[in-house]
């Protein structure tokens, strides 16, 4: 299935919902919308579904035109953040029901052969409200699979489930996914969860579709310091410099050979992902010193905020660390792991992949 | 500010019998005065069911609460002298930001001048000074929850700050600097605060004791590198951390250890009882080591992941599925090969029905 968006806007009253983009989902696999909320994500889904129609452009699905052409013509299987079932009918029957819709044979077997691959098949006799949010989820997600429409729009399905059920169910529904053949697209806020599905990710923001390519792509090379801000959690370290004649020049007079930059301009932003930076020194490192203001634990990582003479720093540490508030520390980093922007915020340099092959 | 003492139990239904009937399940726990708390866990296992047993909205079925060594099992919520902060914004839509801030200071009477300096000190903390004079009603739903945080920590006077999963709504983005907030709110004014999330970032960053509960259970108390290294319970070791710990069954015979079909030499200092158990490892400890290496096992790979700031090996021993972590910069081994995995290490845990051994 060829979804095609070709210069797609929204607009509602005065205000630009969407900007001009123009996106071709790759058929078969799954895209991840990621941006903020009101990056225009739920409004791009719902042309993309045809619960709206642009207010210009065209959509098609496999070229054939199908702008304004309402929901229900469509071959469209969604799936909200809410959990959506329908009440009254048991977990089993809300499975089957888009299965009776289309009079399809063998309708038992289906159920039970979708409630398995969702760990759901001990609850089919239940009612929705009779399970926990993380199985009416499963339950909605089985009817949406039910469809089996050649497109499936999730818009933040696991956001309401505890983050242990979220990684668990994002995990079966990569599986399922790579199974199938459907187009799939997911939309996310979060940049660990678009890495995690793989396939590929459009980057949003305030109604802009800023890029769109392989995720991991797009992660380690953002066009723009837009999309860099927008795909990094904890956040791009970001240190204005200056390009001089024998290298750049950080604000606190630092020297970096961070090698040739294809700009005339001198101003520029340094992107720092935070894991580059280090506590142990390698030779030809930048030092860079200051105070530690918080130490985040995730469990796998520790998150360390440094404020620094260049600004202030996160640097990622795997395990679990502990730092004194206010206490001095000295992280380190590989000039050849810097990223460069221009004045405009255009990518000059994104660091080499060494371990990729 | 005040320590919280429970010795209790709490089932919603009557004569309460196995486990199961108990929301929570009897438990003697401390909070000391000044203390930052975390209760940690998937939804349905006692967490809010604890907090709203310490607020005064639940009577616990059995057992008493104890506010500095005061028996105040059956007061109410308003004679415990706690704030609370909830997932969604409770706050006055038609008052200002700063009346919003000031109303729980006023309805105890406390005297302008000092309103105004307490205002003051935490609109700056939460950065919102530049928006005192605004309406509420307009504001974004994180400046909203900004304002029921504020309200929440503004008292001085308060026994404890009761935390309901308070950054749900909050944009991921913000969610780490309100973190940080809060992190350096308790730093600055040391109040006695818990916090109750199913989110491990929340827990970990924020408390200095996590109290991870699972089925009405705390099965472990302990600060964040306790749970990490050491987690007292195979739950602790799956809940915390992401992708959770790996988990392979084993038998002991002697010195002798079987997983999946190979045997392993155990280092002679490391007694377990002989039998079954289960080996506990985490994928950020789960090295990819030369073959033949002591302690190591083969293993195929079935996935590999980019995951941007690390990436994710998934490989097969035998029918388990186990996870390791490397840094971007280590060579990546390809799926369909096969690599040598360091089961045994100092960072391994052995866990018997659940518990740990070693």
């Amino acid at each position: 299935m060829l979804l095609s968006l070709q210069g797609i806007s929204k607009k509602v009253g005065a205000a630009n919902w969407l900007y001009e983009m123009s996106l071709d989902p790759v058929p078969g696999s799954v895209t991840v919308l990621l941006g903020a909320t009101q990056a225009g994500k739920t409004s791009l889904m719902r042309i993309m579904a045809g619960l709206d129609a642009p207010s210009l452009g065209k959509v098609s699905v496999d070229s054939i035109d199908v702008t304004g052409m309402p929901v229900r013509t469509r071959n469209v299987a969604m799936v909200y953040q809410q959990f959506i079932n329908y009440p009254s009918m048991t977990v089993a029957d809300n499975i089957a029901s888009p299965l009776k819709l289309r009079r399809e044979p063998n309708i038992s077997d289906r159920v039970q052969e979708l409630a398995t691959k969702l760990h759901i098949e001990m609850f089919l006799d239940r009612y929705p409200a009779e399970l926990s949010g993380g199985q009416q989820q499963r339950v909605a997600l089985a009817r949406a699979l039910a469809k089996a429409a050649p497109l499936i729009l999730l818009d933040e399905p696991l956001v309401n489930l505890d983050y242990k059920l979220r990684e668990e169910l994002r995990e079966e529904l990569s599986q399922l996914f790579a199974a199938g053949d459907a187009t799939v697209v997911y939309a996310t806020t979060e940049p660990s969860e678009a890495l995690l599905l793989g396939g590929y990710t459009a980057v949003m923001d305030a109604g802009e579709l800023l890029q769109y390519g392989p995720t991991a792509e797009v992660f380690h090379f953002p066009k723009s310091l837009r999309v860099a801000r927008a795909f990094s959690d904890p956040p791009m370290n970001l240190l204005s410099a200056s390009l001089q004649a024998d290298g750049v020049v950080l604000k606190s007079g630092a020297m970096l050979n961070i090698g040739a930059l294809p700009t005339s301009t001198p101003d520029l932003t340094l992107g720092v992902r935070s894991n580059a930076l280090r506590l142990r020194p390698e030779p030809g490192d930048l030092s860079l010193t200051g105070q530690v203001e918080l130490a985040e634990i995730s469990g796998s990582d520790t998150f360390v905020h440094l404020s620094t003479s260049v600004g202030e720093l996160v640097a990622q540490l795997t395990g679990v660390h502990f730092f004194d508030l206010g206490a001095s520390l000295t992280l380190h980093l590989n000039p050849a792991q810097v990223y460069a922007f221009d004045a405009k915020g255009d990518l000059l340099l994104a660091p080499k992949q060494v371990g990729a092959r | 500010m005040a320590r919280i003492d429970l010795d209790i139990a709490h089932a919603y239904g009557a004569n309460p019998q196995r486990d199961e009937d108990y929301a929570l399940l009897p438990l003697k726990m401390s909070f000391a005065d000044g203390g930052a708390y975390a209760l940690l866990g998937p939804s349905g296992c006692g967490k809010t069911t604890m907090l709203n047993i310490m607020s005064g909205l639940l009577r616990p079925s059995s057992g008493t609460v104890k506010f500095d060594g005061v028996d105040l099992t059956h007061a109410s919520p308003q004679a415990r002298n706690i704030a609370q902060v909830f997932q969604f914004p409770v706050i006055y839509d038609t008052m200002t930001v700063a009346e919003n801030l000031a109303f729980p200071l006023r309805n105890r009477r406390v005297p302008q001048a000092q309103i105004k300096q307490r205002v003051g000190v935490i609109a700056e903390m939460l950065e919102l000074s530049a928006q005192l004079d605004q309406r509420a009603a307009n504001l974004s739903a994180d400046a909203k929850q900004k304002i029921s945080l504020g309200r929440g920590l503004v008292r001085s006077d308060v026994s404890a700050v009761l935390f309901d999963e308070p950054l749900t709504v909050i944009d991921p983005h913000l969610k780490w600097q309100l973190r940080r907030k809060l992190k350096q709110i308790h730093h600055e004014l040391k109040l006695t605060l818990i916090y109750v999330t199913h989110d491990q970032v929340e827990a970990l960053t924020f408390a200095e004791q996590v109290v991870v509960m699972t089925r009405g259970r705390a099965v472990q108390i302990g600060s964040a590198e306790a749970l990490f290294e050491r987690p007292q319970h195979s739950f602790v070791g799956h809940f915390i951390g992401s992708p959770g710990m790996n988990f392979l069954p084993a038998a002991v015979s002697g010195n002798a250890l079987t997983l999946a079909g190979q045997d392993l030499t155990l280092n002679a200092d490391l007694k377990l009882p002989n039998g079954d158990l289960k080996l506990g490892i985490r994928p950020e400890y789960l090295h990819l080591v030369d073959p033949g290496t002591a302690g190591a096992l083969a293993a195929q790979v079935t996935q590999v992941q980019d995951i941007g700031t690390y990436v994710l090996v998934t490989a097969l021993i035998g029918s388990h599925l186990l996870k390791a972590r490397l840094t971007p910069e280590q060579p990546r081994p390809r799926a369909g090969e096969q690599v040598w995995l360091q089961v045994l290490g100092a960072q391994t845990c052995f866990y018997k029905n659940e518990e740990l051994l070693a």
